[in-house]
């Protein structure tokens, strides 16, 4: 069986998978970091997407072998080894940007890639085009809305401390 | 000392208490578990609507790498059927038809989907292989995809035995006294519509594991489900015959539920039944595309009305007749939702002094259709609403007008519906005031003169909706054909050094349960939120329960840790007296301190659970050691929500594009535990509902072949097609459980369908629309503006 070796949240991994193994079934089966999930058989929905070297994708759109040498975050690799959250999932717990959860791991690495690529900062209808490629059943999108146009802020150092909620 | 701040009990927003582990990844899906020694299933489904299975072959696959099993219906055609939970009655008293629902098909295949075998492998990938090597010969038998060709002469017969495909035949209401209303009539207007059939689509797939004990004869299911102990009774009872001491049900995180997972379904039963097979563990998590072919649809009504008005615009009567499509087999509740669900919700806010309403379920060769959030209360709100706003059209009235003329007014309550609910609270004139304020409708054509400016056609719609949740009393669910009963279960466990875990029959799957009923321990006992664990989705843990849906679990879930509550406190005072050497009579207790009434003399409630369960110094003759109380609370009636919704929109006449761009919500939910949490229910809900108005549509062609059977060809809405929701509440307090709460899960996805439809059919009304059916795409819509113009350029 062919083997794949890449660092994973700062550690390096060598696995062996078949051919046909996705990237998220190498992160979730084999690693057993099940933060990634999976929501849909045909690249829709978005809760698999994890950080490649510093891009957002769909994890279940990679094979595994395509993966060989990269660089990988997931959601389990965001917060500071002391516990603190990333910006971008405080904003999520501020702005009550998750119900059930299982779009958010997804969500929380796309909305971070999103606001990277764009330092001069989104417009609330820049967010929501942004977020085409991932789904959320539970919330309408309102909150996380509102939560990535908080994060971006704090993520640009142009404030230090997210913006509450109630603000 | 236990001090709780303010800011964290009643009426707080309060942050999730169960965000940290979602967002970083630490929740616990059922897929996430894996089980030592797990094996893997993958079921075989059926790719034909409607066909005979003449033989299945299942030699080669069992010879594949990593097999370890093969099963088909000839294997499980000595175990139950999976069972319905609740039986309709047709007009002449009769029962419903009841056809065998197996695990596995047994000869014939009725739906796309239908599960035909299953292979059990050392991996799912290997399982996988090995299905596509199982030969299953059909011979293709016509399908009854639609109601309609169900119901046509020479029909194929879904079941044997069932004629004609028709499940029941059910009416509520006095015909005679409806006759005679429209009788009298100054006006009569009618309505044809089909409430569109909608595919769930919880993000989390379906996953089931089951887990056999040889040693102790223990099973145990992992399984997506709202409401594990309902799957316990019904999978244990009726189809394995497993008795719940032997039966562990485990819900844990779930990933999303709107009713989808509510009902047992037969690969619980599958993974439950093959693990005391293999002795093994075994794995089950459905794929995208078997979600769409398996999970219970929602909504598929098809619908004639009347409303019969005097001169004024009083409505006289309302006649409705429609057809509910059950699929091809009865799911967990599904013949309830078209008929206790639906028609008893036809009064709506309106004094309409006689209701009459028929209703048909009739089997096809589709996937099985049951309650999708909201659960025949959306789909008895859609056609009033459209049916009142036709109405205000073809009388003149103003549409905001004509409600008012028939609101229930405040001084009715409790007010008799013609259609056996008796609504406690509500003020639909305060909501909808607030509504119009708020959505400023006064100033809507101005801004209709500057979106036409712009080339564009601008709708504003409102929708005056009420529903029922909670759904109770047992005794009254059962006289009309629930198989349980519809009371909740809590436990409160006030440990020795005060902390309090919170067991509840509710289950969370999205709701932020871990938090509301945090905060109401802590309002009334007077901990802190984070002193507050509440344990849900274990029969082991939690003595027994209901589980989630119908906006059920504060109003009657969170009623029974009420009861609970106050049955601590009646215990602690006992225990407090006795300590500070006072009557049971002068005892106070406030904020999780007990004082004798009229001095400084105190015990916090830390002090007196250390007592109980260290009571050296304790009334041991007549007061048990321990602080930890249960109790069932069976509502006095349902809770009855109501509101207004008012969207706005614009279409582009180019594209027949229509966009949201305003979305107003009042919605009056009972007193509010934390509002943050309810505004985000609502603008959940209304995003559901904006997606059944103007995206989403499961479609099935004429051999019963489910089109939209993947994420890429149903159409859920995406942050771009969805406004900012505006939301407010408009509190009267429920009169009958002790928090006064009503519920809130489900109005977003009531109120807001008929709100969207009704600004539709504004925006194009300078083209004669009367009625658009949903989902009002661009195709459609730009079909109606250019069919049109030629007839108006022409005037």
């Amino acid at each position: 069986m062919p083997q794949v070796t890449l660092t994973v949240n700062g550690k390096t991994s060598t696995v062996e998978v078949e051919g046909r193994t996705l990237l998220v079934e190498l992160l979730r089966e084999k690693l057993r970091l099940t933060g990634t999930h999976v929501g849909c058989d045909t690249s829709q929905c978005g809760a698999c997407v994890v950080h490649v070297n510093g891009d957002s994708v769909k994890s279940c759109t990679m094979l595994a072998l395509q993966a060989d040498g990269a660089n990988v975050t997931t959601i389990e690799g965001l917060a500071k080894p002391d516990g603190t959250l990333h910006p971008m999932q405080e904003a999520f717990r501020e702005y009550h940007a998750l119900q059930c959860g299982f779009c958010t791991p997804g969500m929380v690495m796309s909305a971070i890639d999103l606001v990277q690529k764009h330092p001069q900062g989104l417009s609330e209808k820049e967010i929501r085009e942004g977020l085409e490629g991932n789904l959320c059943r539970c919330t309408g999108y309102h909150n996380i809305v509102k939560a990535i146009a908080a994060a971006q802020e704090v993520m640009h150092g142009r404030r230090s401390e997210l913006a509450s909620a109630a603000e | 000392m236990n001090v709780v701040t303010p800011f964290e009990g009643i009426g707080a927003s309060v942050k999730r208490k169960e965000d940290l582990r979602f967002l970083s990844g630490r929740g616990q899906y059922t897929d996430d578990i894996n089980r030592p020694g797990q094996a893997y299933a993958y079921i075989l489904r059926s790719p034909h609507a409607h066909a005979k299975i003449t033989s299945i072959d299942t030699a080669a696959a069992a010879a594949m790498p990593g097999v370890l099993a093969v099963f088909t219906g000839a294997d499980t055609a000595a175990l139950g059927s999976i069972p319905c939970g609740w039986q309709i009655h047709n007009k002449d008293g009769s029962p419903m038809a009841e056809p065998r629902h197996p695990m596995l098909a047994e000869g014939k295949v009725r739906h796309v989907g239908d599960q035909v075998a299953v292979v059990i492998a050392e991996s799912r990938a290997q399982a996988k292989d090995a299905a596509e090597a199982i030969a299953v010969e059909y011979e293709v038998l016509p399908a009854a995809a639609t109601m309609e060709a169900a119901q046509a002469p020479g029909a194929p017969q879904v079941h044997e035995g069932v004629a004609g495909n028709i499940c029941y035949d059910w009416h509520i209401g006095d015909k005679a006294v409806n006759d005679a209303a429209f009788a009298a009539a100054a006006k009569v207007v009618t309505f044809e519509t089909t409430n569109n059939r909608l595919v769930p689509n919880a993000m989390e797939p379906r996953a089931a594991i089951g887990e056999y004990d040889a040693t102790t004869g223990d099973y145990t299911l992992y399984t997506t489900s709202q409401n594990p102990h309902v799957i316990r009774l019904l999978m244990g009872a009726f189809v394995l015959q497993i008795p719940e001491s032997k039966l562990r049900v485990v819900a844990p995180d779930v990933g999303g539920g709107f009713g989808s997972k509510i009902y047992h379904y037969a690969e619980e039963a599958i993974v439950t039944w093959a693990a005391g097979k293999l002795g093994r563990p075994v794995k089950w998590t459905a794929e995208r595309t078997e979600s769409f072919m398996s999970d219970a649809h929602g909504r598929d009504h098809v619908t004639k009305c009347s409303l019969a008005l005097d001169a004024n615009g009083k409505f006289l009567g309302l006649r409705v007749h429609t057809q509910a499509n059950m699929g091809a087999y009865l799911s967990t509740f599904a013949p309830c939702v078209p008929t206790y669900l639906y028609a008893t919700l036809l009064a709506g806010v309106y004094t309409t002094p006689t209701i009459y309403c028929e209703v048909k379920a009739v089997f096809t060769n589709t996937v099985p259709v049951d309650a999708y959030r909201g659960a025949g209360r959306p789909e008895a709100t859609y056609l009033l609403e459209r049916l009142v706003d036709i109405a205000a059209a073809e009388t003149g009235i103003d549409r905001i007008e004509i409600r008012r003329r028939n609101f229930i007014p405040n001084d009715a309550f409790p007010y008799q519906t013609p259609v056996a609910l008796q609504y406690d609270s509500g003020d639909y004139t305060a909501t909808l005031d607030a509504a119009l304020k708020a959505a400023d409708w006064a100033g809507f054509e101005g801004r209709r003169a500057e979106a036409a400016k712009r080339g564009k056609l601008r709708g504003i719609g409102c929708s005056t909706y009420l529903e029922a949740c909670g759904i109770a009393p047992s005794a009254v669910v059962g006289s009309l054909g629930a198989r349980a009963g519809l009371y909740e279960v809590g436990t409160i466990r006030v440990h020795p050094t005060g902390s309090v875990t919170v067991l509840t029959g509710a289950h969370s799957h999205g709701q932020g349960h871990e938090t509301t009923f945090a905060q109401l321990v802590a309002d009334r006992l007077g901990v802190s939120v984070a002193q507050v664990d509440v344990v849900h989705g274990d029969t082991a843990k939690v003595p027994f329960g209901m589980g989630t849906y119908g906006s059920r679990s504060l109003a009657v879930g969170g009623s029974a840790m009420v009861k609970a509550m106050d049955k601590i406190v009646a215990k602690g005072k006992k225990i407090a007296a006795h300590l500070m050497e006072a009557s049971v009579e002068d005892i106070e207790f406030e904020r999780g301190t007990f004082r004798v009434a009229g001095t400084d003399r105190t015990k916090s409630l830390a002090e007196i659970s250390l007592a109980a369960y260290v009571p050296h110094n304790y009334p041991i003759e007549e007061l048990e050691p321990g602080l930890e109380e249960t109790a069932f609370y069976d509502p006095k009636n349902f809770t009855y929500p109501g509101g207004c919704h008012i969207a706005e929109v614009e279409i582009d006449p180019d594209t027949g594009h229509v966009q949201v761009v305003n979305f107003t919500a009042v919605d009056d939910v009972g007193r509010v535990i934390n509002p943050m949490i309810v505004e985000g229910q609502v603008q959940g809900g209304v995003a559901q509902g904006i997606g059944q108005a103007l995206l989403e549509n499961c479609v099935y062609d004429a051999s019963g072949q489910l089109l939209s059977g993947s994420m890429a060809d149903y159409c859920l809405p995406r942050a771009e097609d969805l406004p900012a929701v505006g939301v407010a509440t408009h509190t009267t307090l429920c009169t009958h459980n002790p928090l006064g709460v009503k519920g809130c899960g489900e109005v977003g996805a009531i109120g807001s369908p008929p709100a969207v439809m009704n600004a539709v059919v504004d925006a194009l009304k300078s083209y004669g629309v009367r009625h658009i059916e949903m989902p009002a795409t661009p195709p459609k819509i730009w079909g109606i503006i250019h069919a049109a113009r030629p007839a108006m350029a022409a005037e």
